[in-house]
C-alpha cells in the first residue's frame, strides 16, 4: 500500500514547478505528480462582461500564447453571434495563428530545449542555456532567434501589437494588412525555411545518438487528440475533433468541438489546480490523451504541403507509425514550423485578403459558444454561456497544458523509474524531468525560464510518506 | 462686452467678461485640465479637476465655472494644485473598478490622459471594489458602471443638446449610479432617441457602442459644441 502524503517542504517553496515523485514498499519508483499550485481565476474575472470583451480579456489569461487565446475566444463569440465570418476574416485569423505556431515552436526548440539537446543533458547547468548554445554555434542560435521573430513580426503586423492584439472579435476581425506588409513577410520566407530545414537535419541525428532518451521520456501509449479538417488533413484553426490510439486506430472522427463535453471530462485532484481531462468514453485515468504538435502529427493523415508532408513520411517511418514518445515533441514543432511556413506562402497570395470585408455584425442569436483553436500546445476550447444581452455567465477554458496533464504525470514518472534509484535525486535525473516536462512546452510560468535554470524541485517520497531527498534549483 | 485684465501663471491675460477663467485661460493657450467639463453644454463643477488658485481667495476656485474679474491673480499649477489633482484622479480610480488593459476606452480615455499627465503611477487609497453592472441592453450602446465617474456629461448632454432626459443620477455617495428613465434597462428606456450623444460626450469607457471590443471606442466629444454651435447659428 502506497501513502498520499502532503509534503510541507513542497508547497513552500514559491514559484517552483514542484513535483513529487512516490516510491512503493520495495523503494521503485511508483508514480510521478506534476502539481499546479498556481491559481489565476481567470474565469469568474470574465463572468458579468460584454462577450465582445472577451477575446481582448482572455489574450491576457497567458502572456505566452496571447494570439491562441484570442483566437478560440474570437470563435466562441462568432458561435454565439451565429455568423459565418468573411472568408478574408477567417484567413488573416489563420495567417497570424500560423505566425504564433512559428514563434512558439521556435521559442521551445532553439532556445529552451536546444540547449539540452544539442549541449547534453549532462552538461554544465550554467552553459546550458541559449547563450551556452551561442558559443557553441552561433550560427543555429542566431537563425532561431530571427526565426522566432519573424513569427512575431507577423502577429504584429496583423495585430498592430506583439504582446496582447485585441484584433480578432466576434464575427471578424478589425484591420487587415497593407499588400506592402504582406510583401515584407514573403521575403523573410525562404531565410526561415532554411533554418527550420537545417534544425531538422540536426535534431534527426540526435534520434540516433538519444535512443535511451526516446525511449524513457513520455514513451507509452496514449490516445491523441486534436483538430482535423474534412479529410482528415492537418488543421490548426478549423475543422474537427479526431482522437486516434497509439496503434494509429482512429477512435473518434470529425467530432463537433461544441460537443466536447461528451468526449471529455475533466477529474480533479486534491494536489493540483490544472484539471486532468480525460477521454470520456474510457473513464479517469485510463481515458489519458496527449495534445499538441505530436499529436497533431499522430492524428492528421497528411498535411497538405510538400515539404511537410516529405517530412512527415520520414517522422513516421523512424517513429514506426504514430510516435509514442514525447521526445518526438520536439521533432514535430519542426515539422510544424515547416508546415506553417508554406501555409504562410500560399496565404499571403490569396486575393481574398484584399476584399476589404472583415467583420460580420449580428446580435446574440445563442446562448452558447464554444471555439476552438490549435494553440501551439495544443487543442485549446473557449466554452461560454452569455444572457440574452450578450453579457457573459459562465466561462470554461480547457487549455494544452491541461489536456497534458496525465500524460506528463506519467512521463515524469518514467523518467524517474529510469533514471532515480535509491533514495536520492542525482543531477542527471533532475535535468531529465526537466528536460522530459520541457518536451510538452507547458505553457506555466516555469515553462519560460531558460534551459538549466528552470525553478524546478524534486521530491522523493517514500512508501510511508517520508521525504528521502528533495533537490531544486 | 467689456474686457477684463489680469494674470494666470504671471502672465497677462484678457479676457471678456462673463468668460469663465476655464475658457480665459485656453484662449490663452494656458492648459488647465478637466474632467466633468464639456463644451457645449452647461458647466456644473462636479469634478475639481479644474481647481485653481486665486490670490486673496481662501478657497481654492473652479476655473470652469468661476468667472473672470478685473486684476484677479490666478495660478493653475501649483504644488498644491497637482497634489489636489493628483488625489482626485487616484480616488476616481479606486471609487471603481478600473482594468484599462482590457477597457474599450484604453488609449482614447480622459480618465486615463489625465492620470498619466498627472504622473500617477500607483493609487494610494485602498481600492473600493464595488459590485458594479454593466447593461447592454440597449441595441446599439451599452454602459458599464465600472467606469463611470460621475461626471454628468451624458445627463446633461442629453437634458441640454437632445432635449430628453433620458439619464439621471440615481442613490448617493458610493451608491450613485446614471441612470436611464426610472432605474430600468436602458434597452427598455422609452425617452431615449439612441441619438448618440451620450456616447459622444463620456470621458471614459463607460458608455460604450454595443460590441465595441478592448481600445476600440474612439470617440469626439467637441461634435457636441459644434452641433450646439450650429444649431445656434441657424436659429
Ligand atoms: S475608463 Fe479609462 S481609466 Fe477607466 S479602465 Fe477604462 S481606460 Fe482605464
Ligand atoms: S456614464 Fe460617462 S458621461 Fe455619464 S456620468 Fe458616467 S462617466 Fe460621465
Ligand atoms: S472640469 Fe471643472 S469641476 Fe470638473
Amino acid at each position: 500500500m502506497t501513502r498520499r502524503i502532503l509534503i510541507d517542504p513542497v508547497t513552500r517553496i514559491e514559484g517552483h514547478a514542484r513535483i513529487t515523485i512516490h516510491l512503493d514498499d520495495a523503494g521503485t519508483v511508483q508514480e510521478a505528480r506534476f502539481h499546479v499550485t498556481e491559481f489565476r481565476g481567470f474565469e469568474r474575472f470574465c463572468e458579468g462582461r460584454p462577450l465582445w470583451e472577451m477575446p481582448g480579456i482572455t489574450a491576457r489569461i497567458c502572456g505566452i500564447c496571447p494570439v491562441s487565446h484570442l483566437l478560440a475566444s474570437a470563435k466562441a463569440g462568432d458561435a454565439i453571434l451565429s455568423v459565418m465570418i468573411p472568408p478574408a476574416a477567417e484567413k488573416l485569423r489563420r495567417l497570424m495563428n500560423l505566425g504564433q505556431i512559428v514563434q512558439s515552436h521556435a521559442l521551445s526548440f532553439f532556445h529552451l530545449s536546444a540547449p539540452d539537446l544539442l549541449l547534453g543533458f549532462d552538461s554544465d547547468p550554467a552553459t546550458r542555456n541559449v547563450f551556452g548554445l551561442m558559443a557553441a554555434d552561433a550560427h543555429l542560435a542566431r537563425a532561431g532567434i530571427r526565426l522566432r521573430q519573424f513569427g512575431q513580426e507577423i502577429i504584429e503586423t496583423l495585430g498592430g501589437s506583439k504582446i496582447h492584439p485585441a484584433w480578432a472579435v466576434p464575427g471578424g476581425v478589425r484591420a487587415a494588412p497593407a499588400a506592402a506588409q504582406r510583401a515584407a513577410i514573403a521575403a523573410r520566407l525562404p531565410e526561415a525555411r532554411t533554418t527550420v530545414l537545417d534544425a531538422l537535419r540536426r535534431f534527426k541525428t540526435l534520434l540516433d545518438t538519444h535512443a535511451d532518451e526516446v525511449a524513457s521520456f513520455g514513451d507509452f501509449p496514449s490516445l491523441f487528440l486534436g483538430l482535423v479538417g474534412p479529410n482528415g488533413e492537418w488543421e490548426h484553426y478549423g475543422g474537427r475533433l479526431r482522437l486516434v490510439d497509439s496503434g494509429g486506430a482512429i477512435i473518434a472522427d470529425q467530432v463537433d468541438p461544441a460537443h466536447y463535453r461528451e468526449m471529455i471530462a475533466e477529474a480533479v485532484e486534491p494536489w493540483s489546480y490544472l484539471k486532468m481531462p480525460y477521454y470520456r468514453p474510457r473513464g479517469y485515468p485510463a481515458g489519458m490523451y496527449r495534445v499538441g504538435p505530436l499529436a497533431r502529427l499522430n492524428i492528421c493523415t497528411r498535411i497538405g504541403t510538400l515539404l511537410a508532408d516529405a517530412e512527415l513520411g520520414e517522422m513516421r517511418q523512424r517513429a514506426g507509425g504514430i510516435a509514442t514518445s514525447s521526445f518526438y515533441y520536439h521533432y514535430a514543432r519542426l515539422v510544424e514550423i515547416l508546415a506553417a511556413l508554406e501555409r504562410i506562402s500560399l496565404l499571403l497570395d490569396d486575393p481574398d485578403l484584399d476584399s476589404g470585408r472583415l467583420r460580420a455584425e449580428a446580435g446574440v442569436n445563442q446562448l452558447e459558444g464554444v471555439g476552438v483553436s490549435e494553440a501551439p500546445r495544443g487543442t485549446l476550447f473557449h466554452d461560454y454561456a452569455v444572457d440574452p444581452n450578450g453579457l457573459i455567465r459562465r466561462v470554461n477554458l480547457i487549455i494544452a497544458t491541461g489536456h497534458n496533464n496525465l500524460a506528463m504525470n506519467r512521463t515524469v514518472a518514467q523518467i524517474a523509474q529510469r533514471y532515480v534509484h535509491g533514495d536520492r535525486i542525482s543531477e542527471g535525473a533532475l535535468n531529465r524531468v526537466e528536460a522530459g516536462i520541457r518536451a510538452y512546452d507547458p505553457c506555466l510560468s516555469c515553462s519560460t525560464h531558460a534551459a538549466g535554470t528552470m525553478p524546478l524541485a524534486l521530491i522523493l517520497v517514500a512508501a510511508d510518506g517520508t521525504v528521502l531527498d528533495t533537490v531544486q534549483r | 462686452m467689456a474686457a477684463r485684465t489680469f494674470t494666470i501663471n504671471d502672465q497677462l491675460v484678457s479676457g471678456r467678461e462673463g468668460e469663465t477663467i476655464l475658457e480665459a485661460a485656453r484662449e490663452n493657450g494656458i492648459y488647465i485640465p478637466t474632467l466633468c467639463h464639456l463644451d457645449g453644454v452647461t458647466s456644473v463643477g462636479a469634478c475639481r479637476m479644474c481647481l485653481v488658485e486665486i490670490e486673496g481667495s481662501r478657497t481654492l476656485r473652479p476655473a470652469c465655472v468661476t468667472q473672470v474679474v478685473e486684476g484677479m491673480v490666478v495660478h493653475t499649477d501649483t504644488e498644491r494644485l497637482r497634489n489636489y489633482r493628483r488625489i482626485i484622479i487616484e480616488l476616481l480610480f479606486a471609487e471603481r473598478n478600473h482594468i484599462c488593459a482590457v477597457c474599450v476606452a484604453n488609449g482614447h480615455c480622459e480618465l486615463q490622459n489625465l492620470a498619466i499627465a498627472i504622473g500617477m503611477d500607483h493609487v494610494r487609497f485602498d481600492y473600493a471594489f464595488p459590485v458594479c453592472e454593466v447593461d447592454i441592453s440597449h441595441g446599439r450602446f451599452g454602459i458599464d458602471h465600472n467606469r463611470c465617474v460621475l461626471c454628468t456629461r451624458c445627463v446633461r448632454v442629453c437634458d441640454e443638446v437632445e432635449g430628453v432626459h433620458t439619464w439621471d443620477i440615481a442613490g448617493r455617495g458610493a451608491d450613485a449610479r446614471v441612470i436611464t428613465d426610472m432605474r430600468q434597462p436602458w434597452g427598455e428606456s422609452t425617452s431615449c432617441t439612441s441619438c448618440g450623444k451620450c456616447l459622444l460626450a463620456c470621458p471614459t469607457g463607460a458608455i460604450f457602442r454595443r460590441g465595441a471590443t478592448v481600445s476600440e471606442m474612439e470617440r469626439d466629444p467637441t461634435k457636441i459644441a459644434f452641433i450646439v454651435a450650429a444649431r445656434d447659428q441657424r436659429w
